[in-house]
């Protein structure tokens, strides 16, 4: 009798709390989620800034602010960041999309930028710069889609894991930066000089709006093949369920191999435009971590390449911004900037919980009997 | 020849550790990207825990080894696990997509190491990397053999013996049967009554703590204490990760592996008389073993070389 008691009880008694997998939500309501939990961060990380300065939090916002749109400089500065970014992103979607998890953009991006320079260097001088750009463009995008379709190769046809392949070979570029600099400068100080030949032409007298009006072309163009055409479609399908592909006869070797040739490509122009375009010159640093950075873009807009110009537009906006921050609060180290960016990161990716699921809490005994009622369950 | 193999050694220790952290890690289905930013932090935490003891010395001869090794294993475990605590709630609690809040982990990881690197007073560092990396006395006594052997810091031994009773727990004891559990099946594991939860979040945090102390060793023994930034360790941390998949999730030959990879590493650095263009083409030797490496396992596809089963998925009871 009694253990029948305690076992009753053991049945009643559920978790204090559950977590239910919800059904999509609203845009609206997503929408809304996301931005209390950038606002939150965002408060988090002023309140730091501040506790490490004499400084008080609102001073934050305000360097936020005039770090990111304080001057026309800054403001072509802040464009043409986040159309290299959404460059990066653009390149990677794809790949993603395909959920293959390519962490080689840095290396991509990297031997991009190398066959460009590589082009100029040799090039440069002997050739009219006409005949010298689409050369670099080609040898570019050439040297991006080989980085990239080497582990799709592999990944195809013996399953290699595709997320440490492209890892190790953004290593592997940076060497090979580090191997050309040391034949390229003779005097043994790391630094290539600037070069002279080769460089973009400006465009309508300003030096950021190429960059610019590229970047946003292919975004919207990515968006285009994502979406309406047969490729796009394969794509999708190989990403959910590549069984699912098989069945439906799609080659699922032939769309990771030619996707991944596209996605090292894409990454490879990033390359060419801040060889061309921006610096002239190259350091195993130029990829400026855009491969990893552009990830957080991709994934924080769905994979969607629209939502991504926003997306970057927002990553870019807080690190151009937490350059001034970093300044007027006196941190003596870039790293603050990091740290706000890790922080806003944690939060959205947290909130992604409360988009897909939900959490139930134990109703109170009175409710349960109420409810219990309501249902007819004496 | 010796300092060869001493090098190689110290190179190896730091891999190790990570590579150790990170088995534990993927045993229970966790793939934590997130490693180079918890070296970071262990470096970090580390680095703070020996200064606050030498500052508080009157002289920096009077420090003691024995202390010395216990609060900077310390507090580089507790700052390396706290951060692996945040990618634990994230990934198991949380269920977020693991590669992503990895890199996140490393970006906010990277950037806290230089911000707390920056306020920590490293006036003492030089005694107290020289106390840390302090050999056994006779070591010096037997010659080269005795200095590859014996001539390391107290750090060294202690990887060595993790990565021992690391493989012993995972493969002779009912704790490390019911981890293998977690990460290969973890509904099959729910339902004989194992709690999948308390099983990833400890993995995640141990192993975290285990990651952490490698970078520590890698700043206060290898390099004594002096400091650039978290790039180097980073580095480091990624390689960790490629050693998992190249010792094939054992923690005994992750031994051996760490080593081969150390040997890689340091070996641009040893060789005389070679160009600087040279240089930078061995400097590349350890990734592009690691890609044959991988592209041979997953050629030979052996059954028990595989990676735990429900690697990189979040397990959620309520799906189907």
């Amino acid at each position: 009798m009694e253990k029948q008691q305690t076992k009753q009880e053991q049945i009643k008694k559920e978790p204090w709390l559950r977590i239910v997998k919800r059904d999509a939500l609203p845009v609206k309501k997503v929408i809304l989620i996301y931005a209390i939990a950038i606002v939150a961060s965002l408060l988090v990380s002023s309140i730091i800034c501040s506790l490490f300065s004499s400084k008080n939090p609102l001073a934050f916002f305000t360097s936020l602010f005039t770090g990111a749109f304080g001057s026309s400089r800054r403001i072509w500065l802040l464009l043409q960041d986040t159309a290299l970014l959404l460059g990066v992103a653009v390149a990677l979607v794809p790949a993603f999309k395909m959920k293959f998890w390519n962490l080689g953009g840095n290396g991509q991006i990297l031997v991009g930028c190398l066959a460009a320079i590589f082009c100029m260097f040799y090039l440069g001088g002997k050739i009219p710069d006409a005949l010298l750009i689409p050369i670099m463009t080609v040898a570019s995008i050439i040297a991006g889609a080989v980085w990239g379709v080497l582990p799709a190769i592999f990944k195809a046809y013996f399953g290699t894991n595709e997320s440490l392949f492209t890892l190790m070979l953004n290593y592997i570029a940076a060497g090979l930066v580090a191997m050309f600099i040391t034949i390229w400068v003779k005097s043994g100080s790391g630094i290539l000089e600037p070069l002279k030949y080769g460089n973009f032409p400006k465009l309508f007298g300003s030096k950021y709006l190429l960059t610019v009006l590229v970047f946003l072309t292919l975004a919207v163009l990515m968006y285009v093949y994502l979406k309406y055409t047969k490729h796009g479609y394969e794509i999708s399908v190989v990403g959910d369920s590549p069984n699912t592909a098989k069945y439906i006869g799609i080659d699922v070797k032939r769309v990771i191999i030619r996707t991944m040739i596209i996605s090292g490509a894409l990454s490879g122009i990033v390359g060419l435009f801040l060889a061309g375009g921006i610096h002239h010159t190259i350091s195993t640093a130029s990829a400026n971590n855009m491969g990893f950075t552009a990830i957080m873009a991709t994934w924080l807009a769905s994979f969607n390449p629209l939502v991504m110009i926003g997306t970057c537009f927002f990553i870019i906006f807080i690190s151009r911004g937490m350059v001034e921050v970093r300044g007027n609060f006196g941190f003596t180290n870039d790293s603050i900037a990091n740290i706000v960016i890790g922080l806003v990161y944690f939060c959205v990716i947290a909130c992604s919980f409360f988009i897909t699921y939900r959490v139930v809490f134990r109703k109170s005994g009175a409710k349960r009997k109420k409810t219990d009622k309501a249902k007819g369950v004496d | 020849m010796t300092i060869f193999f001493v090098s190689a050694i110290s190179i190896a220790t730091v891999l190790l550790y990570g590579c150790i952290g990170e088995i534990i890690t993927e045993k229970a289905g966790h793939l934590n990207l997130g490693i180079p930013g918890i070296m970071c932090m262990g470096t970090a935490g580390g680095c703070l825990g020996v200064s606050l003891y030498m500052g508080a010395l009157s002289s920096p001869e009077n420090a003691s080894l024995i202390l010395l090794f216990l609060i900077s294993l310390l507090f580089s475990t507790v700052f390396a696990a706290a951060l692996g605590g945040i990618y634990a709630l994230l990934t198991v609690t949380l269920r977020c997509n693991q590669n992503i809040t990895g890199l996140a982990i490393t970006i906010f990881g990277g950037g806290a190491t230089n911000f707390i690197m920056s306020f920590v007073d490293r006036t003492n560092f030089d005694p107290a990397g020289k106390l840390i990396s302090s050999s056994l006395p006779f070591a010096d006594k037997l010659g080269g053999f005795g200095k590859v052997v014996f001539g390391h810091g107290i750090y060294v031994y202690l990887a060595i013996a993790v990565a021992v009773v690391c493989s012993l727990v995972l493969n002779k004891t009912r704790v490390g049967l019911h981890l293998r559990a977690v990460g290969e099946s973890p509904a099959t594991a729910d339902a004989a009554g194992i709690n999948v939860v308390l099983y990833k979040y400890m993995a995640i945090i141990i192993g975290s703590g285990i990651a952490g102390i490698g970078g520590f060793y890698y700043i206060m023994d290898y390099i004594k204490g002096s400091w650039e930034n978290a790039a180097t360790i980073e580095a480091f941390g990624w390689l960790a990760i490629a050693l998992v998949i190249f010792v094939l999730w054992k923690p005994n030959v992750a031994i051996l592996g760490a080593f081969l990879f150390g040997a890689c590493y340091i070996v641009a650095f040893v060789i005389p008389n070679i160009t600087s263009t040279q240089r930078e083409i061995i400097k590349m030797l350890p990734y592009v073993i690691t890609i044959v490496v991988l592209v041979i396992t997953s050629i030979r596809n052996k059954r028990e070389n595989q990676p735990p089963a429900s690697l990189g998925l979040n397990y959620f009871r309520e799906e189907r």
